[in-house]
Protein backbone atom coordinates (compact mmCIF):
# COMPACT_ATOMS: atom_id res chain seq x y z
CA UNK A 1 0.00 0.00 0.00
CA UNK A 2 1.39 3.16 -0.61
CA UNK A 3 0.01 7.02 0.13
CA UNK A 4 1.16 10.23 -1.64
CA UNK A 5 1.35 12.35 0.89
CA UNK A 6 2.63 16.19 0.88
CA UNK A 7 2.45 17.30 5.40
CA UNK A 8 2.16 20.76 5.41
CA UNK A 9 -1.20 19.63 3.74
CA UNK A 10 -3.98 19.39 6.19
CA UNK A 11 -5.87 16.36 4.58
CA UNK A 12 -2.35 14.84 4.35
CA UNK A 13 -1.59 15.12 7.56
CA UNK A 14 -4.72 13.14 9.24
CA UNK A 15 -4.12 10.44 7.00
CA UNK A 16 -0.58 10.28 8.14
CA UNK A 17 -1.01 10.49 11.81
CA UNK A 18 -3.95 7.77 11.45
CA UNK A 19 -1.70 5.28 9.99
CA UNK A 20 1.23 6.21 11.74
CA UNK A 21 -0.33 5.92 15.42
CA UNK A 22 -2.07 2.66 14.37
CA UNK A 23 1.01 1.35 12.56
CA UNK A 24 -0.49 0.59 9.35
CA UNK A 25 2.12 -0.72 7.07
CA UNK A 26 2.36 1.68 4.11
CA UNK A 27 5.16 3.22 2.20
CA UNK A 28 4.92 7.67 2.63
CA UNK A 29 5.05 8.44 -1.18
CA UNK A 30 6.40 12.55 -0.73
CA UNK A 31 4.66 14.86 -3.02
CA UNK A 32 6.06 18.56 -3.17
CA UNK A 33 2.96 20.84 -3.47
CA UNK A 34 5.18 23.84 -3.08
CA UNK A 35 6.74 22.42 -6.25
CA UNK A 36 4.15 22.01 -8.32
CA UNK A 37 4.66 18.07 -8.02
CA UNK A 38 0.93 17.47 -8.63
CA UNK A 39 0.89 18.84 -11.82
CA UNK A 40 3.29 16.27 -13.57
CA UNK A 41 2.68 14.02 -16.13
CA UNK A 42 3.54 10.94 -13.91
CA UNK A 43 1.00 12.15 -10.94
CA UNK A 44 -1.73 12.32 -13.44
CA UNK A 45 -1.79 9.31 -14.33
CA UNK A 46 -2.00 8.69 -10.52
CA UNK A 47 -4.83 10.95 -10.28
CA UNK A 48 -6.19 13.45 -12.62
CA UNK A 49 -8.08 15.44 -9.86
CA UNK A 50 -4.12 15.77 -8.92
CA UNK A 51 -4.54 16.39 -5.34
CA UNK A 52 -3.16 14.95 -2.08
CA UNK A 53 -3.55 12.72 -0.24
CA UNK A 54 -3.71 9.75 -3.00
CA UNK A 55 -4.08 5.65 -1.47
CA UNK A 56 -2.42 3.25 -3.99
CA UNK A 57 -3.80 -0.65 -2.70
CA UNK A 58 -2.57 -2.91 -5.61
CA UNK A 59 -4.48 -1.50 -8.76
CA UNK A 60 -6.98 0.43 -6.30
CA UNK A 61 -6.05 4.42 -6.28
CA UNK A 62 -8.93 5.96 -3.80
CA UNK A 63 -8.53 9.93 -3.01
CA UNK A 64 -10.16 12.08 -0.75
CA UNK A 65 -8.45 11.91 3.38
CA UNK A 66 -11.70 11.36 4.89
CA UNK A 67 -12.55 8.00 2.23
CA UNK A 68 -9.09 7.39 2.83
CA UNK A 69 -9.32 6.95 6.53
CA UNK A 70 -12.45 5.09 6.44
CA UNK A 71 -10.89 2.82 4.17
CA UNK A 72 -7.82 2.10 6.38
CA UNK A 73 -10.90 1.88 9.53
CA UNK A 74 -11.91 -1.18 7.07
CA UNK A 75 -9.13 -2.43 5.79
CA UNK A 76 -7.07 -2.82 8.80
CA UNK A 77 -9.95 -3.54 11.64
CA UNK A 78 -9.07 -0.81 13.89
CA UNK A 79 -10.67 -0.21 17.62
CA UNK A 80 -14.06 0.90 17.07
CA UNK A 81 -14.07 4.06 18.52
CA UNK A 82 -12.08 5.50 15.64
CA UNK A 83 -15.38 5.23 13.78
CA UNK A 84 -17.96 3.88 15.75
CA UNK A 85 -20.36 1.13 14.34
CA UNK A 86 -23.54 2.32 16.63
CA UNK A 87 -25.62 4.23 14.43
CA UNK A 88 -25.86 7.69 16.39
CA UNK A 89 -22.15 7.41 17.34
CA UNK A 90 -21.05 6.79 13.67
CA UNK A 91 -24.00 9.81 12.42
CA UNK A 92 -21.98 12.12 14.63
CA UNK A 93 -18.87 11.10 12.88
CA UNK A 94 -20.43 11.32 9.59
CA UNK A 95 -22.03 14.96 10.34
CA UNK A 96 -18.67 16.09 11.24
CA UNK A 97 -17.14 14.88 8.45
CA UNK A 98 -19.17 16.59 6.17
CA UNK A 99 -19.89 19.74 7.55
CA UNK A 100 -16.02 20.26 8.11
CA UNK A 101 -15.34 20.60 4.13
CA UNK A 102 -17.03 24.20 3.60
CA UNK A 103 -15.93 25.57 6.97
CA UNK A 104 -13.09 25.07 9.21
CA UNK A 105 -10.93 23.35 6.39
CA UNK A 106 -12.12 25.96 4.24
CA UNK A 107 -12.06 29.10 6.53
CA UNK A 108 -8.27 27.72 8.41
CA UNK A 109 -7.05 27.26 4.92
CA UNK A 110 -7.89 30.65 3.75
CA UNK A 111 -5.78 32.37 6.37
CA UNK A 112 -2.86 30.10 5.96
CA UNK A 113 -3.42 30.27 2.17
CA UNK A 114 -3.28 34.00 2.38
CA UNK A 115 0.14 34.54 3.64
CA UNK A 116 1.80 32.02 2.06
CA UNK A 117 0.61 31.41 -1.36
CA UNK A 118 -1.20 35.25 -2.08
CA UNK A 119 2.32 37.14 -1.62
CA UNK A 120 3.78 34.49 -4.81
CA UNK A 121 0.90 34.45 -6.68
CA UNK A 122 -0.17 38.34 -6.50
CA UNK A 123 3.68 39.82 -5.67
CA UNK A 124 2.58 41.66 -2.41
CA UNK A 125 1.27 40.98 0.97
CA UNK A 126 -2.41 39.90 1.33
CA UNK A 127 -4.37 43.41 1.99
CA UNK A 128 -5.55 43.77 5.90
CA UNK A 129 -8.90 43.75 5.11
CA UNK A 130 -8.43 39.98 3.29
CA UNK A 131 -6.60 38.71 6.25
CA UNK A 132 -9.26 40.14 8.74
CA UNK A 133 -12.66 38.83 6.97
CA UNK A 134 -10.74 34.75 6.71
CA UNK A 135 -9.68 35.08 10.63
CA UNK A 136 -13.58 36.47 11.16
CA UNK A 137 -14.75 33.47 8.83
CA UNK A 138 -12.44 31.06 11.08
CA UNK A 139 -13.36 32.41 14.58
CA UNK A 140 -17.06 31.36 13.52
CA UNK A 141 -15.96 27.92 12.72
CA UNK A 142 -13.77 27.56 15.78
CA UNK A 143 -17.00 28.71 17.66
CA UNK A 144 -18.93 26.36 15.58
CA UNK A 145 -16.18 23.64 16.53
CA UNK A 146 -16.54 24.22 20.07
CA UNK A 147 -20.57 24.72 20.46
CA UNK A 148 -21.76 22.62 18.43
CA UNK A 149 -19.50 19.60 17.76
CA UNK A 150 -17.10 19.08 21.02
CA UNK A 151 -19.62 21.24 23.82
CA UNK A 152 -18.69 19.45 27.37
CA UNK A 153 -17.20 16.00 25.69
CA UNK A 154 -13.64 14.88 26.10
CA UNK A 155 -14.01 14.23 21.81
CA UNK A 156 -15.99 15.03 19.20
CA UNK A 157 -18.12 12.12 20.08
CA UNK A 158 -17.90 11.51 22.99
CA UNK A 159 -15.63 9.90 25.72
CA UNK A 160 -13.06 8.45 23.34
CA UNK A 161 -11.00 10.35 20.11
CA UNK A 162 -12.50 8.77 16.14
CA UNK A 163 -11.34 10.36 12.82
CA UNK A 164 -13.27 13.48 13.63
CA UNK A 165 -11.12 14.35 16.37
CA UNK A 166 -8.04 13.94 13.88
CA UNK A 167 -9.43 15.48 10.55
CA UNK A 168 -10.34 18.33 12.73
CA UNK A 169 -7.27 18.99 14.91
CA UNK A 170 -4.85 19.13 11.98
CA UNK A 171 -6.91 21.86 10.07
CA UNK A 172 -7.32 23.79 13.19
CA UNK A 173 -3.30 23.87 13.50
CA UNK A 174 -2.64 25.18 9.51
CA UNK A 175 -2.85 29.21 10.55
CA UNK A 176 0.14 27.94 12.58
CA UNK A 177 2.10 27.94 9.07
CA UNK A 178 0.48 31.53 8.79
CA UNK A 179 1.85 32.35 12.16
CA UNK A 180 -1.88 32.75 13.52
CA UNK A 181 -2.90 31.20 16.30
CA UNK A 182 -6.31 29.59 16.19
CA UNK A 183 -6.37 28.45 19.79
CA UNK A 184 -5.31 32.05 21.02
CA UNK A 185 -7.73 32.19 23.72
CA UNK A 186 -9.76 28.95 23.39
CA UNK A 187 -8.64 26.81 26.47
CA UNK A 188 -11.53 24.56 25.95
CA UNK A 189 -10.23 23.80 22.64
CA UNK A 190 -6.62 23.70 23.85
CA UNK A 191 -7.61 21.39 25.94
CA UNK A 192 -9.42 19.00 23.54
CA UNK A 193 -6.37 19.12 21.07
CA UNK A 194 -3.78 18.86 23.99
CA UNK A 195 -5.96 15.51 24.19
CA UNK A 196 -5.93 14.47 20.47
CA UNK A 197 -2.35 14.61 20.27
CA UNK A 198 -1.55 12.66 23.49
CA UNK A 199 -3.91 10.29 21.85
CA UNK A 200 -2.19 10.21 18.74
CA UNK A 201 1.54 10.68 20.28
CA UNK A 202 2.59 13.94 20.64
CA UNK A 203 6.21 12.95 19.10
CA UNK A 204 4.19 12.19 16.24
CA UNK A 205 2.02 14.93 16.20
CA UNK A 206 4.80 17.65 16.39
CA UNK A 207 6.96 16.15 14.02
CA UNK A 208 4.06 15.44 11.47
CA UNK A 209 3.59 19.65 11.71
CA UNK A 210 7.49 20.48 11.76
CA UNK A 211 6.80 20.94 7.67
CA UNK A 212 3.73 23.47 7.95
CA UNK A 213 5.95 25.48 10.26
CA UNK A 214 8.84 25.82 7.96
CA UNK A 215 7.04 28.57 5.89
CA UNK A 216 9.94 30.55 4.57
CA UNK A 217 11.28 27.17 3.73
CA UNK A 218 7.97 27.03 1.89
CA UNK A 219 7.88 30.48 0.08
CA UNK A 220 11.89 30.03 -0.96
CA UNK A 221 10.44 26.72 -2.78
CA UNK A 222 7.87 28.12 -4.41
CA UNK A 223 9.80 31.04 -5.33
CA UNK A 224 13.00 28.86 -6.94
CA UNK A 225 10.58 26.54 -9.19
CA UNK A 226 9.79 27.34 -12.64
CA UNK A 227 7.05 24.81 -13.04
CA UNK A 228 4.68 26.70 -10.68
CA UNK A 229 5.47 29.79 -12.01
CA UNK A 230 3.24 28.90 -15.06
CA UNK A 231 0.52 27.64 -12.94
CA UNK A 232 0.06 31.65 -11.16
CA UNK A 233 -3.16 32.45 -13.27
CA UNK A 234 -4.28 29.30 -12.02
CA UNK A 235 -4.29 30.40 -8.72
CA UNK A 236 -4.89 34.24 -9.05
CA UNK A 237 -8.63 33.09 -9.43
CA UNK A 238 -9.22 31.98 -5.63
CA UNK A 239 -7.46 35.42 -4.64
CA UNK A 240 -9.36 38.24 -7.06
CA UNK B 1 -36.42 12.92 0.13
CA UNK B 2 -37.76 15.65 -0.98
CA UNK B 3 -35.96 18.58 0.49
CA UNK B 4 -37.90 22.00 0.33
CA UNK B 5 -41.38 20.04 1.08
CA UNK B 6 -42.87 20.44 4.22
CA UNK B 7 -43.42 16.91 6.54
CA UNK B 8 -46.12 14.78 5.18
CA UNK B 9 -45.53 11.09 5.21
CA UNK B 10 -45.80 9.29 8.17
CA UNK B 11 -42.98 6.96 7.78
CA UNK B 12 -40.68 10.53 8.39
CA UNK B 13 -42.63 11.68 11.35
CA UNK B 14 -39.32 12.21 13.36
CA UNK B 15 -38.05 14.53 10.54
CA UNK B 16 -38.53 18.72 11.26
CA UNK B 17 -38.16 19.72 7.89
CA UNK B 18 -37.24 23.86 7.50
CA UNK B 19 -38.97 24.77 4.44
CA UNK B 20 -36.83 27.46 2.56
CA UNK B 21 -38.98 30.55 2.45
CA UNK B 22 -36.82 32.66 0.23
CA UNK B 23 -39.95 32.08 -2.46
CA UNK B 24 -41.64 34.88 0.11
CA UNK B 25 -38.36 36.49 0.35
CA UNK B 26 -37.65 35.54 3.80
CA UNK B 27 -34.36 33.86 5.41
CA UNK B 28 -32.52 30.76 4.20
CA UNK B 29 -31.80 29.93 0.98
CA UNK B 30 -31.59 26.36 1.38
CA UNK B 31 -34.18 24.11 2.77
CA UNK B 32 -32.61 22.66 5.54
CA UNK B 33 -33.24 19.18 6.66
CA UNK B 34 -32.95 17.46 10.12
CA UNK B 35 -33.45 15.05 11.65
CA UNK B 36 -33.65 14.46 15.04
CA UNK B 37 -32.16 10.71 16.16
CA UNK B 38 -33.09 10.78 19.60
CA UNK B 39 -35.28 13.93 21.61
CA UNK B 40 -32.97 14.81 24.27
CA UNK B 41 -29.93 15.33 21.21
CA UNK B 42 -29.16 18.12 18.73
CA UNK B 43 -30.64 17.19 15.62
CA UNK B 44 -28.49 15.59 12.47
CA UNK B 45 -27.49 18.38 9.88
CA UNK B 46 -25.21 17.66 6.69
CA UNK B 47 -27.53 16.00 4.13
CA UNK B 48 -24.70 13.39 3.45
CA UNK B 49 -24.72 12.44 7.22
CA UNK B 50 -28.68 11.79 7.20
CA UNK B 51 -28.60 9.65 4.06
CA UNK B 52 -25.75 7.55 5.30
CA UNK B 53 -28.11 7.20 8.70
CA UNK B 54 -31.57 6.62 7.04
CA UNK B 55 -29.42 4.03 4.91
CA UNK B 56 -28.10 1.91 7.98
CA UNK B 57 -31.44 2.58 10.19
CA UNK B 58 -33.86 1.34 7.55
CA UNK B 59 -31.83 -1.10 5.84
CA UNK B 60 -32.06 0.24 2.81
CA UNK B 61 -31.30 -2.36 -0.44
CA UNK B 62 -27.40 -2.47 -0.40
CA UNK B 63 -26.70 -0.51 -3.92
CA UNK B 64 -27.05 2.82 -2.39
CA UNK B 65 -24.45 2.39 -0.01
CA UNK B 66 -22.47 -0.85 -0.97
CA UNK B 67 -20.75 -3.18 1.78
CA UNK B 68 -17.86 -4.22 -0.18
CA UNK B 69 -15.04 -2.07 0.25
CA UNK B 70 -13.79 -0.82 -2.66
CA UNK B 71 -17.34 0.03 -4.03
CA UNK B 72 -17.62 1.78 -0.98
CA UNK B 73 -14.94 3.65 -0.71
CA UNK B 74 -15.34 5.00 -4.05
CA UNK B 75 -19.46 6.65 -2.92
CA UNK B 76 -16.74 7.97 0.14
CA UNK B 77 -14.80 9.52 -1.99
CA UNK B 78 -17.39 10.69 -4.58
CA UNK B 79 -19.25 11.94 -1.00
CA UNK B 80 -15.88 13.91 0.29
CA UNK B 81 -15.15 15.80 -3.12
CA UNK B 82 -18.51 17.28 -4.03
CA UNK B 83 -18.26 19.54 -0.98
CA UNK B 84 -15.52 21.55 -2.61
CA UNK B 85 -16.42 21.03 -6.08
CA UNK B 86 -19.73 20.86 -8.09
CA UNK B 87 -21.55 21.61 -4.86
CA UNK B 88 -19.91 25.23 -4.28
CA UNK B 89 -19.55 25.75 -8.75
CA UNK B 90 -23.21 24.93 -9.31
CA UNK B 91 -24.62 26.88 -6.20
CA UNK B 92 -22.44 29.84 -7.04
CA UNK B 93 -23.78 29.86 -10.30
CA UNK B 94 -26.84 30.59 -9.24
CA UNK B 95 -26.61 33.20 -6.71
CA UNK B 96 -24.58 34.81 -9.28
CA UNK B 97 -27.03 34.30 -12.27
CA UNK B 98 -30.75 35.00 -9.82
CA UNK B 99 -30.03 35.78 -6.32
CA UNK B 100 -27.28 38.95 -6.46
CA UNK B 101 -29.23 40.44 -9.82
CA UNK B 102 -32.39 40.12 -7.09
CA UNK B 103 -30.54 41.66 -4.29
CA UNK B 104 -28.15 43.98 -5.38
CA UNK B 105 -29.73 45.48 -8.48
CA UNK B 106 -26.28 45.29 -10.82
CA UNK B 107 -25.32 41.69 -12.68
CA UNK B 108 -21.89 40.35 -11.43
CA UNK B 109 -19.07 41.68 -13.57
CA UNK B 110 -18.37 38.93 -16.49
CA UNK B 111 -14.57 38.24 -15.78
CA UNK B 112 -15.99 36.82 -12.53
CA UNK B 113 -19.17 34.75 -14.55
CA UNK B 114 -16.58 34.09 -17.01
CA UNK B 115 -14.29 32.49 -13.40
CA UNK B 116 -16.93 30.96 -11.90
CA UNK B 117 -18.43 29.22 -15.24
CA UNK B 118 -14.91 27.79 -15.66
CA UNK B 119 -14.59 26.29 -12.32
CA UNK B 120 -18.23 24.84 -12.65
CA UNK B 121 -17.06 23.22 -16.30
CA UNK B 122 -14.14 21.90 -14.46
CA UNK B 123 -16.33 19.69 -11.76
CA UNK B 124 -18.58 18.42 -14.79
CA UNK B 125 -15.79 17.42 -16.28
CA UNK B 126 -13.98 15.42 -13.95
CA UNK B 127 -17.85 14.04 -12.86
CA UNK B 128 -17.68 12.34 -16.30
CA UNK B 129 -13.91 11.81 -16.47
CA UNK B 130 -13.04 10.70 -13.44
CA UNK B 131 -16.11 9.64 -11.44
CA UNK B 132 -18.44 8.05 -14.31
CA UNK B 133 -15.85 7.06 -16.46
CA UNK B 134 -17.06 4.17 -19.02
CA UNK B 135 -19.37 3.13 -16.36
CA UNK B 136 -23.64 3.31 -16.12
CA UNK B 137 -23.14 5.07 -12.61
CA UNK B 138 -20.84 6.31 -10.54
CA UNK B 139 -19.71 3.39 -8.73
CA UNK B 140 -20.96 0.25 -11.28
CA UNK B 141 -24.22 -0.66 -12.67
CA UNK B 142 -26.19 0.24 -9.94
CA UNK B 143 -27.33 3.56 -8.53
CA UNK B 144 -25.56 4.62 -5.55
CA UNK B 145 -25.84 7.63 -2.39
CA UNK B 146 -22.74 9.36 -5.15
CA UNK B 147 -25.21 9.60 -8.09
CA UNK B 148 -28.13 11.00 -5.76
CA UNK B 149 -26.03 13.24 -4.32
CA UNK B 150 -24.48 14.02 -7.74
CA UNK B 151 -27.47 14.89 -9.89
CA UNK B 152 -29.39 17.10 -7.10
CA UNK B 153 -26.14 19.89 -7.31
CA UNK B 154 -26.13 19.24 -11.00
CA UNK B 155 -29.42 20.64 -11.40
CA UNK B 156 -28.82 23.58 -9.43
CA UNK B 157 -27.03 25.63 -11.72
CA UNK B 158 -30.53 24.66 -14.07
CA UNK B 159 -32.16 26.44 -11.93
CA UNK B 160 -30.57 30.03 -13.08
CA UNK B 161 -31.03 29.15 -16.51
CA UNK B 162 -27.65 27.70 -17.28
CA UNK B 163 -28.31 23.86 -19.55
CA UNK B 164 -25.10 22.34 -18.04
CA UNK B 165 -25.93 18.70 -20.18
CA UNK B 166 -26.04 20.87 -23.01
CA UNK B 167 -22.88 18.85 -25.55
CA UNK B 168 -22.44 16.91 -22.19
CA UNK B 169 -24.14 13.42 -23.96
CA UNK B 170 -22.25 11.39 -21.39
CA UNK B 171 -23.38 13.19 -18.38
CA UNK B 172 -27.05 13.52 -20.40
CA UNK B 173 -27.47 9.56 -20.22
CA UNK B 174 -26.01 9.23 -16.63
CA UNK B 175 -29.01 11.91 -16.06
CA UNK B 176 -31.78 9.97 -18.13
CA UNK B 177 -30.93 6.59 -16.07
CA UNK B 178 -30.65 8.51 -12.70
CA UNK B 179 -34.06 9.64 -13.75
CA UNK B 180 -35.17 6.36 -14.44
CA UNK B 181 -33.61 4.67 -11.26
CA UNK B 182 -35.53 7.61 -9.05
CA UNK B 183 -38.69 7.36 -10.49
CA UNK B 184 -39.77 10.49 -12.97
CA UNK B 185 -42.28 11.58 -11.15
CA UNK B 186 -40.22 11.62 -7.85
CA UNK B 187 -37.68 13.28 -9.52
CA UNK B 188 -39.23 16.16 -11.64
CA UNK B 189 -41.42 16.51 -8.20
CA UNK B 190 -38.43 16.82 -5.97
CA UNK B 191 -36.59 19.55 -8.92
CA UNK B 192 -39.47 21.43 -9.36
CA UNK B 193 -39.04 23.85 -7.01
CA UNK B 194 -35.81 24.69 -8.10
CA UNK B 195 -36.53 24.64 -12.00
CA UNK B 196 -39.10 27.27 -11.02
CA UNK B 197 -36.86 29.50 -9.01
CA UNK B 198 -36.25 32.16 -12.02
CA UNK B 199 -39.91 32.87 -12.65
CA UNK B 200 -40.49 32.88 -8.65
CA UNK B 201 -37.42 35.01 -7.68
CA UNK B 202 -39.40 37.53 -10.48
CA UNK B 203 -42.30 38.14 -7.84
CA UNK B 204 -40.16 38.60 -4.63
CA UNK B 205 -39.95 41.79 -3.28
CA UNK B 206 -35.90 42.96 -3.49
CA UNK B 207 -36.69 44.64 -0.07
CA UNK B 208 -37.15 41.44 1.65
CA UNK B 209 -33.68 40.08 0.93
CA UNK B 210 -31.50 43.06 2.36
CA UNK B 211 -29.96 41.00 4.98
CA UNK B 212 -27.92 38.83 2.20
CA UNK B 213 -26.26 42.03 1.11
CA UNK B 214 -23.53 42.15 3.58
CA UNK B 215 -22.55 38.15 3.32
CA UNK B 216 -22.82 38.80 -0.74
CA UNK B 217 -19.86 41.39 -1.00
CA UNK B 218 -18.12 39.35 1.21
CA UNK B 219 -18.42 36.56 -0.72
CA UNK B 220 -18.30 37.72 -3.74
CA UNK B 221 -16.83 41.60 -4.54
Amino acid sequence: MEIYLDLVSPPCRAVYLFAEALKIPYAFKKVELSAGQQYTEEFGKLSVVRKVPVLKDGSFVLTESTAILQYLVQKCSVADHWFPAELQQRARVDEYLSWQHLNLRSHCSKVFLLRTLYPFVMGSEAPKDKMDAAVEDMKQSLDLLEEKFLQDKPFIVGNKISVADVVAMVEIMQPLGAGVDALDGRPKLTAWRDRVKKELGVKLVDQAHEALLDSSGLQQKMQNNTELQKLKPMFLKYFR
Amino acid sequence: MNLGKSTRSEKFQHFETETSAWLRGECLLKAAVSVRMRPDEPPLSSSVAIMLYLAEKFQTPEHWFPADLRLRSRVNEYLSWQHMAIRMHGSKMYWMRVMIPKIMGIDVPKEKMDGALEDLNASLTLIEENFLQDRPFIVGDQMSLADLVAIVEIMQPLGAGLDVFEGRPKLSAWRDRVQASIGKDLFDEAHQVILGAQDAMKQVDPSKLEPFKPKILRLFF
